[in-house]
């Protein structure tokens, strides 16, 4: 069973990464980018086949090491 | 007394913080991070600067979780005091043994040179071989120190004084000009500023060796 995570920067938590490529994007050309939030994707393929048990231990996954919730979000996607 | 250095992959400032602690009078053991156990009488675990685990994931996150770092956790707990510089710190942050987190420098570069610090504080045994207010010149070399917390743990540390260390030309955006903080019982201070780079005259400034001395004398056996 495969699931994705997203991690993010919560919101109000400044994203110099993400600032810094909304600078690089108006640079060449592309106007009315109002801004820029950069994460990361995940994936994982898990031996569990109920999809509700696979979420759950994705969770724990994210609240132990994947994400740091100090300052970061998460949301987790069962592909099946 | 007693001082444990934490050896994980990629961290490279574990010699120079076992030169210093053991220049002060320190007994050093080098632990590494596959051991599950401290050496036995450890008063001090140095967390080393480096880039552990090649800082996959977040900088420290791997590191805080593995098994030497859950004996350092019980060392914490018990009391025991713990050092991190740099990575290190990143690592205490991971571990949640001190608030908030590190993040990428608001300028996006790695800043490597001398910084000013004001001691914040002198109430800590890290700190009381300097006044409260003096200033320091202490080196830093990293691309993530940026300190952030929420406004309610910033106010938090603020009213128990347990910022240690701010910068007086903050270099990487870091909240308040923190540059180190604190635990609650004032017995684990993390810190982005090296003080192991400034110990010996050869360095070019020995003003962290005030803290290595104060840590000796507060640690060592009655």
């Amino acid at each position: 069973m495969k699931v994705r995570v997203d991690v993010m920067l919560k919101a109000g938590v400044l994203d110099p990464q993400g600032e810094a490529v909304r600078h690089a994007l108006g640079v060449l050309g592309f106007e009315g980018v109002a801004g820029v939030r950069q994460g990361k994707v995940i994936e994982l393929s898990l031996e569990q086949k109920d999809p509700a048990k696979a979420e759950a231990e994705v969770r724990e996954m994210c609240e132990k090491l994947l994400a740091n919730t100090v300052i970061e979000s998460y949301r987790v996607e069962v592909l099946g | 007394m007693k001082a444990a250095i934490v050896v994980f992959p990629g961290s490279n400032c574990d010699r120079d913080l076992a030169v210093a602690f053991r220049e002060a009078g320190a007994e050093v053991t080098m632990v590494w991070h596959k051991d599950d156990h401290l050496p036995d009488g450890t008063d001090i675990v140095g967390v080393p600067g480096g880039f552990s685990f090649g800082d996959y994931l977040r900088c420290g996150a791997i590191a805080a979780r593995s098994p030497i770092s859950q004996s350092v956790i019980a060392h914490a707990a018990r009391g025991g005091y713990v050092l991190g510089v740099c990575n290190g710190f990143q690592v205490l942050t991971e571990t949640g043994l001190l608030p908030g987190a590190l993040m990428r420098n608001a300028n996006l570069k790695f800043v490597c040179k001398p910084v000013e610090l004001t001691v914040a504080t002198a109430a800590s045994a890290f700190t009381e071989g300097y006044a409260k207010g003096q200033r320091i010149t202490i080196p830093v070399a990293h691309h993530d120190g940026n300190y952030q917390a929420d406004a309610e743990t910033l106010a938090a540390l603020e009213g128990d004084d347990r910022i240690a260390f701010r910068y007086v030309d903050n270099p990487n955006g870091s909240a308040a000009d923190i540059a180190g903080v604190l635990s609650a019982n004032r017995r684990v201070l993390g810190m982005m500023p090296h003080p192991e780079r400034a110990a010996d005259a050869a360095h070019g400034g020995t003003d962290g060796v005030a803290m290595f001395r104060s840590l000796v004398g507060a640690l060592a056996p009655a």
